[in-house]
């Protein structure tokens, strides 16, 4: 049996040479000094590959165009198994991925291994790091949620003050003004069709350099006898990549990626935010204004690059141990000093609206309930039902199940029974519930929309905001003059789409003074406690902009 | 003795990379696996569809009825055209088939002269119960699931039949 294996490879080796291959690229001689320092390489492209298993995966499932692209990113993520899975390994690998990058761009500038002769295996490298920073800017337009619309309306407004080039790039990228067809075709061709092939045929010229010049050895290293790749250096690349693995693997189950609203070109509301790698230009431009914009947005990232370019032909000295480079430690401290403090600072300034977005990538079952009903989830939560009801399978079943109580019960009924179970059911151990008229209504209200198949996505996935600022609503009996969600009175204009009409700040001013902002108003000034005003506010910005939409996108 | 210890480690070694990147492929593959091959959850109940008044159709003489009906493809809902071949008995129960051959799926007629169903693409021939007559058809027509309210003829799923030979 063995013996017909080896003859089998042998022929295929024959005829392909690729065992013979596979030999001379693992029994490499590396030097002695080779080691754990080494691995950000090796999972740099593992996770490449991972990036382009899970981009084909999810590209079976997407519909590249604006509106169904954002359809069929929901359809994967609320009803494919393993779809919320698959995002987020495409997700949290695209931000591991530039963390490995740099770290190793990091470790091959310290240990100074862009020296002669490797100068355009660097070069190389920090094209492969732009290339990598280009995946994040294309892909962020992808989900065509208001984040990544209004995100990527920015990016092209900053491309079209690049001086001399700017506007043919921005004309190439089929952005001038607002965003769309064009636009978004550009950025998924280049995405999926010509970065990818690109990138690929730069890692193999990368790694084809590395060999050709050898692992870069450190001084003393001649003075040792070298070292095979394979299994010791194999075996500490393995174990980095299954740990990059296994801490990407844990973020795409336990971390949630949020999917904004779909991206609504009239909302004046949204105050667009970059991903967290490019937070650092983000704030840079925030310091200089006016005129020094593009000082900003063009110049020092210009500089940047073009010095990470020529670094090997302004650093020419000869190599010396990774502990006398104090002057490259000092360097690379202070970068990370700079990013660190731009990044801290875009973060810290995060207005609290931007952090409390409504997530699409889960069932929106609550947008379809009036205020009221959703004040009531409140009021269940805060009576703790669940501690002796079961409601769709789940909860304590000391009392019934709830989630069909429309079918035996009525809102009188209920409400009777939540003042005095004992009366309308003599013998329950059902306490009677502390709660105030509105509010018993607005539970019973609730209560009486629950059904199987929306129980679990109500009380899980209404957002604790949503909630409290429904809680607000109640108590202020706006339904007496607003609409929202086909319900009220339309004595006040309807809520639905106040983002479309108005900014956060004149709706909070609006309430204090009515007047001052709509004159002729006959609506009244209303103190709200400031938390109850950014519920409040929060909640309405919340809501679906036109109802029939969301039903229509189920 | 020190080629021993070698020999010991470089076997650790080659088996703990086997063993990583085993787990690392497995978890991958089986995750796209099921991402591919589980059928997408459904979030909307099923639908009856009204076909139209059955209460004038002569027993015995199939029609062939068009309605509407959203269909859900994937991230979409349509509404689309359907139809339905539907059946009376002498006994007056109604049967809906689905429009296509159960061979390679094209449209079928009604041959009232010859009381049979017939396919023009390879002359596959089904019995107005539905069953396979001669021709490469390999199983009876696909029925809808029906009923009938106040007159209106109610269709359901469309169950494939049972695959046995003519």
């Amino acid at each position: 049996m063995i013996r017909r294996w080896s003859a089998i490879q042998e022929w295929l080796d024959h005829r392909t040479g690729i065992a013979t291959a596979v030999h001379k690229f693992l029994y490499e001689e590396i030097p002695a000094s080779s080691g754990w320092h080494q691995v950000f390489g090796s999972i740099a492209v593992f996770l490449f590959l991972t990036q382009a298993l899970t981009g084909a995966l999810l590209a079976f499932n997407y519909a590249p165009l604006p509106g169904d692209a954002y359809n069929s990113l929901r359809y994967i993520l609320t009803e494919l198994t393993a779809g919320r899975l698959m995002r987020g390994l495409h997700h949290w690998g695209a931000s591991m991925m530039i963390v490995v990058v740099v770290l190793h761009m990091v470790q091959v500038f310290l240990w100074g291994a862009y020296k002669k002769p490797r100068e355009t295996t660097w070069m190389i490298g920090v094209v492969l790091l732009l290339l990598t920073l280009a995946y994040g800017l294309t892909g962020y337009l992808l989900p065509w949620d208001n984040r990544a619309y209004w995100g990527t309306v920015v990016t092209t407004q900053i491309i079209n003050t690049v001086p001399v080039l700017g506007p043919y790039l921005a004309r190439l990228l089929g952005g001038t003004g607002s965003i769309g067809v064009v636009t978004f075709v550009r950025f998924y061709g280049l995405h999926v069709l010509l970065l990818p092939p690109v990138t690929m045929l730069l890692i193999a010229f990368h790694i084809y350099l590395v060999r050709k010049h050898g692992v870069a050895p450190v001084p003393g290293d001649d003075q040792l006898p070298t070292k095979k790749f394979y299994p010791r250096q194999v075996f500490i690349d393995t174990i980095a990549i299954f740990i990059a693995f296994a801490v990407l693997f844990v973020m795409a189950v336990a971390v949630r990626v949020p999917l904004g609203q779909l991206a609504d070109p009239t909302d004046i509301s949204f105050t667009p935010r970059p991903e967290w790698y490019f937070l650092f230009l983000f704030q840079l431009l925030k310091l200089m204004p006016g005129p020094l914009e593009i000082v900003g947005s063009v110049v020092l990232p210009g500089l940047a690059v073009t010095a990470l370019i020529l670094l090997p032909f302004l650093d020419r000295g000869q190599m010396v141990k990774v502990t006398r480079r104090t002057f490259a430690f000092g360097a690379v401290l202070l970068a990370a000093i700079g990013w660190g403090s731009l990044t801290a600072a875009a973060v810290v300034s995060t207005p609290n609206e931007a952090k409390e977005m409504v997530d699409y990538s889960g069932p929106t079952d609550w947008m379809q309930l009036p205020p009221e009903e959703v004040a009531g989830i409140g009021y269940f939560h805060a009576e703790s039902c669940i501690s002796c009801h079961t409601v769709a399978g789940r909860g304590s079943t000391i009392g019934p199940d709830l989630a069909n109580i429309s079918k035996h019960r009525n809102a009188a009924w209920m409400i009777e029974h939540f003042k005095n179970p004992s009366a309308v059911r003599p013998g329950t151990s059902m306490p009677p519930i502390a709660l105030a008229s509105e509010q018993m209504n607005s539970l019973s209200a609730f209560l009486l929309k629950l059904t199987p198949e929306n129980a679990r996505s109500l009380l899980d996935d209404t957002p604790e905001f949503v909630i409290q600022g429904a809680m607000v609503f109640e108590k202020y009996a706006c339904v007496n003059c607003h609409r929202v969600n086909g319900n009220g009175t339309q004595v006040g204009p309807p809520l639905n789409g106040v983002g479309r009409r108005r900014t956060r700040d004149w709706v909070k001013e609006h309430f204090a003074e009515p007047r001052k902002l709509s004159p002729g108003s006959i609506m009244p000034p209303y103190k709200f406690t400031p938390a109850e005003l950014e519920s409040i506010t929060n909640y309405l910005f919340a809501l679906p902009p036109d109802l029939s939409e969301t039903l229509a996108g189920r | 003795m020190t080629e021993d210890i070698g020999t010991t480690r470089r076997r650790f070694y080659i088996g703990a990379v086997y063993a990583l990147w085993g787990v690392i492929t497995g978890t991958l593959g089986v995750s796209a696996l099921v991402y591919l091959f589980l059928p997408p959850s459904m979030r909307r109940g099923e639908e009856w569809v009204d076909a139209g008044n059955v209460t004038k159709l002569a027993p015995s003489a199939p029609v062939q009825l068009f309605f509407r009906r959203t269909r859900v493809d994937g991230w979409r809902v349509l509404s689309e055209q359907g139809s339905a071949w539907v059946v009376k008995s002498q006994q007056g129960a109604v049967t809906a088939f689905g429009p296509q051959c159960t061979h390679l799926g094209c449209a079928y007629h009604w041959d009232s002269g010859n009381h049979e169903f017939i396919c023009p693409c390879h002359s596959s021939v089904f019995s107005i119960d539905g069953d396979v007559q001669s021709g490469p058809a390999p199983r009876p027509l696909d029925r809808y699931e029906a009923k009938v309210e106040n007159g209106k003829l109610l269709l359901g799923r469309l169950h494939v039949s049972e695959g046995k030979e003519a």
